[in-house]
């Protein structure tokens, strides 16, 4: 059933462009119903894992390497598996209709799916490196999703930013999660989750963290690589409101929440998460009241609200947990509800920009009211679930004490910046005067109101009734994140305390800057070194250095002179041997000319004469000759030295080699000296060199026996097993009959591939094929 | 090739053929026990009728050797290929040898195995691989 | 014996490279012919030059008496061998080609006919 849930995914991904044929818009309905089985599905484990069981189901798949198909079904998980699945409900419906007609609806579903079920997977996956696989199958279609318009070049362009930052964070990722497992033990999160004193007294604990650090920090868009996301909002709105909000980006947040147990809880992860999560959240909300589009401003509250969850998973205590877990949902809540709200506005009206749309509350009454439902949760008032989910915040921000007061302090006029956001996003569209539009607004159809309507309507109900989110999930993900049982204590009043005290400034500054917006606004973007932060500038430098690089090294390495090629490859050769050899063996070989017979110094001083007449030759037939004199010489030393098959083997094949050369080498033309006198004396030093080092190679390899060699066991087992007393044959057709099969497929196919060339060009002549 | 070969390369040719072709066969059959084997036979076979296509013609030589020489090399690897098949359907590894001894008239006991399937896909490929070049070749220059 | 051969390799392997790293195709060939030469000649000592018996084992026993030359480099030789007259082929074949279209031999000016 986990599989099935899985994969289903997957399957359906692929017959989506020919369902999508077949259907049209419609077919979001039928998209629809795979999400809404699976949150289903999950919701009918609530009851168990409320009660502090998790579920484990195991799949072999490389048992070899100890990588399995392992889910883990707790608190966490399901909390994330119930979002993807049930928030996917709403996307399919509202993307059938939002992108209904569209050319490429089909592909879009395709990559929508695949995604859903690279998240599931990611969520539920126990297995470290399976996690991964699904981890890097959600950059790649995301990838695909913001790049949707490829015809539109700045889609394309954010499309690669997002995968090289997030692919780039993913291989240090991969480098950590493996470290991790080295070090734990196991490729198990079941069993990593029990051994945080092996790891964090490990030394390589600071490098663990700081490498899956890097991967969570990348994918959930953490400073300073928070510049990808609101790029990518290039993307179709559902795809900003689904991957780009309420999930994907949540991936690092959810891989940090699932090794907290693990790695959490030294001061550097608390310093580094804290740090970093606190710059992220002032970035996002400062840069989100200095846009003006209608995505950016949602985008960069994205990144505020990342940042949060990361500032509360490093300041670890029960509270900030409990506000983790509430945040991360109510942000889910709201935020796709808002996303998808943008969307209809810009559908209806046909603009992207706060600045042009202004009192649409009559035409679209319904958008209005669920965009203003969203925007009040994101906006923490009293009692939308919101609230809980920052006054939560705020109580943990202020219990925090390393640095404490500082994220205090970032925390409060970040909260103060939200409140503004979420007033340009809930009033600026719907109230005030009514801005002339490209098209008549109306309210969109069933489809696109039906997931901003529930989710909106969630928020409402989870602020009224916050039980139901505590006893279901909440608590059972807060267990999952702490490692022990957290009292979540949810609810809307808590007496008149600091927090409530920071709430209300926040409300009350935040709206006096939206009643300025316009002017704070253009203050703000004044500033234009604001726009230099971040590693954007980074990454540009890099993009172009890479250009850069590749240009230069195409052009040094790649140069068109096979000649260069080989003085490269030889010279590089000779550096790595003589290295190898000085440094690893330091004794000279020993060199011994005892026992050497008269005919075998004939043979060899013969061999060395022909193939020094073969290089100064004039004439072609010389060449020819010398070199049947070489390839006979070596067939006599082969026959001396008890090789009589390999001798013969040579005698016939230097038989054919002259018939060959016969054959093509006097329809070329003769000899040239092309090089200068000082190119053929470096070449001969190279050559003299390279000669040298295998000389010493050779001996040194005689002289030193590292293994036993094997040959002993096909020297007895010959005849007893093989029912062979040629012991060579019987080594080339039965004990390694597979190595000669693939001998005589490259022997058949060089025959193929002259056979080609020469006929290729009977294009041009005759047709003459078999007579 | 537009040679005019002597008399004596032709009848030498008409004649070593046959001879040769038998001298690889038995090279190819008495490989396992004594130096010879599939590559050293087929490189035999090979070069006579090589030797064959210097002293006639491309025409005589296709002719000796009655088949394409594309067919030999198709043909052989299928037949290597296939020596591994009777192991594995015996439950055993791929290319597993087994053994049929056959008493047969002239040769004495052949030992009638997978091995031997295998070692005549090898002669073949390599009799196919070698003319396939060699043929064309000659032909190519037959033609310019 | 060993000794004598190392110095014939690394005789063979200049010879072959110098070749190699000539201009004129022709030459590359000849290089291509002597560094397979050299490198079986590289594998066959490897496996040891001593005189020995060759890999066969006597009509009437079991396992061969006495000591018997490597049959494994022997193998690996006898294959290289043939293979080597493949791929030279094919590299002989593939060169004329190429000369016949770009009527040129010397590769530096071969660079420049892919433009």
């Amino acid at each position: 059933m986990m599989l099935t849930a899985v994969f289903a995914g997957f399957v359906l991904a692929a017959l989506a462009p020919w369902l999508t044929a077949r259907l049209g818009g419609r077919v979001g309905w039928l998209f629809a119903l795979l999400p809404a089985a699976i949150f289903v599905w999950l919701a009918g484990y609530i009851p168990a894992i409320a009660a502090g069981e998790s579920f484990y189901y195991h799949y072999p798949w490389i048992p070899g390497l100890d990588i399995n198909l392992t889910f883990l079904l707790d608190g966490l998980s399901l909390l994330f598996g119930l979002l993807i699945s049930g928030i996917g409900t709403f996307i399919m419906i509202y993307a059938g209709k939002y992108l209904d007609g569209h050319q490429y609806q089909g592909r879009f579903f395709l990559f929508l799916l695949a995604f859903m079920a690279s998240m599931l997977g990611l969520v539920l996956s126990s297995n470290l490196i399976a996690l991964f696989v699904f981890w890097e199958l959600t950059s790649i279609t995301s990838y695909m999703l913001i790049g949707f318009n490829h015809e539109d070049e700045k889609s394309r362009k954010s499309a690669q930013q997002g995968l090289y930052v997030t692919v780039g964070g993913g291989l240090a990722l991969m480098t950590g999660l493996v470290t991790l497992a080295m070090v734990g033990g196991s490729y198990e999160l079941v069993e990593l989750l029990g051994s945080s004193e092996v790891v964090q007294e490990h030394a390589l604990y600071l490098p663990i963290l700081l490498l899956i650090l890097l991967g969570t920090f990348t994918k959930s868009a953490q400073v300073p690589f928070h510049f990808w996301l609101p790029n990518a909002m290039a993307a179709p709105t559902p795809v900003s409101a689904y991957l780009h909000s309420a999930t994907m980006v949540k991936a690092g947040v959810y891989l940090m929440a699932r090794l907290h147990p693990t790695l959490g809880g030294t001061d550097t992860w608390m310093i580094v998460l804290g740090l970093f999560g606190a710059a992220t959240m002032f970035t996002g909300s400062l840069m989100a009241i200095r846009s003006s589009g209608l995505k950016s401003v949602l985008a960069y509250s994205t990144v505020m609200a990342l940042g949060t969850l990361t500032m509360l998973l490093g300041v670890g205590t029960p509270t900030a947990i409990a506000a983790a877990v509430t945040f991360l949902l109510a942000h889910s809540l709201y935020k796709g509800a808002l996303f998808m709200t943008a969307g209809n506005i810009t559908h209806e009206t046909g603009h992207k920009d706060f600045r042009d749309v202004g009192g649409l509350r009559r035409e679209m009454p319904v958008s209005t009211l669920f965009g203003g439902l969203a925007a009040l949760s994101l906006a923490g008032i009293l009692p939308f679930f919101g609230f809980i989910g920052k006054e939560l915040m705020f109580e943990a921000v202020l219990e925090a004490n390393t640095i404490g007061t500082l994220i205090t302090l970032l925390a409060l006029a970040s909260g103060i910046m939200t409140v503004a956001a979420a007033a340009i996003v809930g009033l600026r569209p719907w109230f005030g005067v009514r801005k002339p539009t490209k098209h008549t607004p109306h309210d969109p159809p069933l489809a696109q109101l039906l997931g901003p309507g529930v989710l909106a309507s969630l928020g409402l109900l989870l602020g009224l009734l916050p039980f139901i989110a505590e006893r279901s999930v909440l608590s059972a993900a807060a267990l999952a994140i702490a490692g022990e049982p957290v009292e979540l204590k949810l609810s809307l009043w808590h007496g008149f305390n600091l927090p409530l005290l920071m709430s209300a400034i926040s409300l009350l500054v935040g709206l006096t800057i939206y009643w300025k917006w316009d002017t704070v606004r253009e203050l703000l973007q004044a500033r234009r070194f604001i726009d230099t932060l971040g590693a954007e500038r980074g990454y540009d430098a890099i993009m172009r250095a890479l250009v850069v690089v590749s240009e230069w090294q195409t052009r040094v390495l790649q140069n068109g002179h096979l000649r260069y090629y080989i003085l490269t490859t030889v010279m590089t050769l000779f550096a790595l041997l003589a290295y190898t050899i000085l440094t690893r063996y330091p004794v000279w070989p020993g060199v011994d000319f005892s026992g050497i017979e008269l005919q075998h110094l004939v043979i060899a001083v013969l061999i060395v004469l022909a193939a020094l007449v073969a290089v100064s030759t004039h004439s072609r037939l010389g060449a020819v000759a010398t070199l049947g004199a070489v390839g006979f010489g070596v067939a006599l030393m082969y026959v001396m030295f008890s090789a009589p098959d390999v001798g013969i083997t040579q005698v016939l094949v230097e038989t054919l080699t002259v018939i060959l050369l016969v054959l093509v080498l006097f329809r070329l033309p003769g000899f040239l000296d092309l090089t200068e006198h000082s190119t053929r004396l470096r070449d001969a030093i190279v050559a003299v060199l390279m000669g040298g080092v295998f000389t010493l190679l050779l001996l040194m390899a005689i002289d030193v026996q590292f293994f036993p060699s094997i040959s002993e066991y096909f020297i007895e087992h010959s005849y007893p097993s093989a029912h062979g007393r040629n012991i060579v044959n019987v080594i080339l057709v039965d004990f390694r009959t597979l190595d000669t099969l693939g001998e005589i497929f490259v022997l058949a196919l060089a025959a193929v591939g002259v056979y080609a060339m020469i006929k290729l060009r009977a294009e041009d002549r005759k047709e003459g094929d078999r007579p | 090739m537009k040679i005019e070969s002597s008399i004596i390369l032709r009848a030498a040719g008409h004649f070593l053929l046959p001879l040769l072709i038998i001298f690889s066969i038995f090279l190819l059959l008495r490989g396992h026990n004594e130096p010879g084997g599939g590559f050293i036979a087929g490189l035999v076979a090979a070069a006579a009728i090589a030797l064959y296509l210097f002293s006639m013609d491309i025409q005589a030589a296709r002719k000796a050797l009655y088949v394409d020489p594309r067919d030999l090399i198709g043909g052989g690897l299928v037949l290597a290929v296939l020596s591994g098949i009777p192991a594995a359907l015996q439950g055993k590894a791929f290319f597993t040898s087994l053994w049929w001894p056959v008493e047969l008239p002239l040769l004495g006991e052949v030992k009638f195995s997978t091995p031997l399937i295998f070692d005549i896909g090898v002669y073949l490929v390599v009799i196919g691989s070698v003319l396939t070049i060699v043929l064309n070749l000659a032909e190519a220059e037959e033609k310019s | 014996m060993e000794s004598l051969m190392a110095i014939v390799v690394g005789i063979l392997y200049a010879t072959a490279l110098y070749m190699m790293l000539r201009r004129s195709i022709i030459k590359l060939v000849i290089g291509l012919i002597l560094l397979s030469n050299a490198a079986n000649l590289l594998i066959f000592t490897a496996g040891g030059m001593t005189p020995a018996a060759p890999p066969l084992v006597p009509e009437g026993m079991l396992q061969p008496e006495g000591l018997v030359a490597d049959p494994l480099t022997q193998a690996l030789i006898l294959t290289a061998i043939v293979i080597s007259f493949g791929v030279l082929a094919f590299a002989v074949v593939l060169i004329h080609r190429a000369y016949e279209v770009v009527k040129q031999d010397d590769m530096d000016m071969m660079k420049d006919t892919d433009r």
